[in-house]
């Protein structure tokens, strides 16, 4: 089980408003791509997921406990860059998933229980089809690589949540399908929570079970900092045409009608 | 015509370029030397390369008639033993000190700013406060070399923990290490090249640190050699002094490029330019 509830969650910085209002219900094993004009809060919105930030306002839960205010082996990641250790081989890479847990002082492992974690390793790195790369470094791997890598290296902990933030965006268009076509089955197969920041609408509709956008309904041209971005658009993927989860928390002056107004759709979206 | 910075020299050729400044060196010495001889056959400013050679055959192969020992060995065992301890004495403290800054808020956030004024005062201002307090024996002379490079070390290393990219701490974190983990598996391992490539910027400074502390008060060390002769303008020793020491410190450089480059390979992976 990994659901994952917000609950009126607004981020604040000094008087400047990123988020508000944000309400959610993510259910166990949804893959939710989250997309939104840059600066809308989709990055904020995985770091407070993750652990790296705090809500200013509101309650965050993971299967309905608080989720603890830093980063941990539930949740893992994938950054767009430097998500991979550049002193450790691709096998060191995904074995340090299996040595932190089980040698808190040294932190490596020896003997059988290496032999074991190795073979772990090893399912994972053949998993992504890094095997023919297992001894080299990063710096020896190209971009799509390296984030095969950082998946296979997040999978070790086999975390409730998997979040990625943009993990795709620098990789050509080839490799981005190569990517998604990995992504998919390694997500049912270990039944994850996945939510995955992107600025590519396809990808967000061709991936995803849901799909949630943000942005600023309302803007303050004398306090650009004034308002923050809302949830404008929750579709569930899952049926024939995109159709809108909840309804939509609308601000209060903001006069333009909700959802009729979706034409979203693959086709349309790129 | 190429622009000069696209002009880039051969093998054979930069070898040739790399000699030819020494060469030239060697030869306006031995011009000047033979200069001055022809004028004053007893000049002791600039001895010729052969009074040099049999002066430093000498002090390499024959015991001291006071000591029993033979001078250079005797002089380079204890200059290196105090630069040796010195070095290795900084390098623990820093490593510690610039990870422990580096990685925790609440240590940087207490001791940052001591190191930055401590790191400010000039290390032989010290020198007669650690002769008055460690006496003039080793104690005081690495000391010095250690309050002399330790700041340095441990400011550059703290600003290279700055440098790892915050993803690989959250990464780290979410593969469930905790810090002293995280500390151990990330962070040291990508620390070490720099901290070679530091104390190699740092050998130039211990040398000076230990000259200076036994030019001031020793009885045997390459420093103290050269400023005792000094008396006796006997730059037949002087010279090949420096030119053993210069050798010293460089072999010394040589060395940790060579470790540095063998044992962290990665880090090294067309990051420059030469």
């Amino acid at each position: 089980m990994s659901a994952i509830t917000v609950r009126d969650v607004w981020v604040e910085y000094g008087d400047q408003i990123v988020l508000e209002a944000l309400n959610l219900d993510i259910a166990s094993g949804s893959f939710v791509t989250v997309v939104g004009p840059s600066g809308c809060g989709k990055s904020t919105f995985l770091r407070m997921v993750l652990g790296q930030e705090r809500p200013t306002r509101g309650r965050l839960l993971l299967d309905g406990a608080p989720l603890p205010a830093e980063p941990g082996p539930d949740r893992g990641i994938v950054f767009q860059r430097y998500s991979v250790f550049p002193h450790l081989t691709v096998l060191g890479n995904v074995l340090a998933g299996f040595e932190f847990a089980a040698s808190p002082w040294l932190g490596t492992l020896f003997g059988a229980a290496r032999r074991r974690a190795v073979e772990a390793s090893d399912e994972l790195i053949t998993a992504v089809g890094l095997a023919a790369h297992r001894d080299k470094y990063p710096s020896a791997l190209s971009g799509g690589m390296q984030q095969r890598l950082a998946i296979a290296q997040a999978l070790a902990k086999n975390p409730k949540v998997l979040l990625l933030d943009e993990p795709f965006g620098a990789l050509d268009p080839g490799t981005r399908a190569q990517m998604h076509d990995l992504l998919k089955p390694l997500w049912r197969q270990h039944g994850m929570t996945v939510i995955m920041v992107t600025h590519d609408l396809k990808e967000a509709f061709g991936l995803g079970t849901r799909l949630i956008a943000f942005d600023k309904l309302r803007h303050d041209p004398q306090a650009p900092g004034r308002y923050g971005a809302r949830l404008t658009y929750d579709l569930d993927l899952t049926r024939r045409r995109p159709t809108p989860v909840a309804p939509v928390p609308r601000a209060n002056q903001d006069s333009h009608s909700g959802t009729s107004t979706l034409p979203l759709h693959p086709r349309h979206s790129t | 015509m190429r622009r000069a910075m696209n002009i880039a020299p051969g093998r054979g050729t930069r070898l040739l370029l790399a000699l030819l400044p020494f060469l030239l060196i060697v030869c306006v010495y031995a011009l000047g030397s033979a200069d001055r001889r022809a004028a004053n056959p007893d000049d002791k400013l600039l001895p010729p390369f052969a009074e040099m050679a049999d002066t430093a055959g000498r002090l390499a192969t024959e015991p001291d008639r006071r000591t029993g020992e033979i001078t250079l060995l005797a002089d380079t065992a204890a200059s290196l033993q105090r630069l040796v301890i010195g070095l290795a004495v900084a390098t623990l403290i820093g490593l510690a000190l610039g990870i422990a800054l580096g990685i925790l808020p609440m240590i940087d956030a207490t001791f940052g700013p001591l190191v930055g004024v401590l790191s400010m005062i000039p290390p032989m201002a010290l020198l007669p406060i650690l002769f008055i307090v460690f006496g003039l024996g080793e104690l005081s002379k690495v000391v010095l070399i250690v309050i002399g490079i330790t700041p340095f070390l441990v400011r550059d290393l703290a600003m290279t923990v700055g440098a790892i990219p915050g993803e690989q701490l959250v990464k780290a974190q979410t593969l469930g290490a905790s810090t002293w983990q995280t500390v151990l598996r990330v962070v040291l391992p990508q620390v070490l090249p720099r901290l070679i490539e530091a104390l190699r910027l740092s050998l130039g400074p211990a040398f000076l640190f230990l000259i200076s502390s036994e030019a001031i008060a020793a009885d045997a060390g390459l420093g103290y050699r050269i400023f005792l002769v000094r008396r006796y303008l006997a730059m037949d020793v002087i010279l090949p002094y420096v030119a053993w020491i210069t050798l010293i410190a460089f072999v010394m450089d040589l060395a940790l490029a060579r470790l540095a480059r063998g044992a962290f390979a990665w880090a090294y992976d067309g990051a420059r330019r030469r």
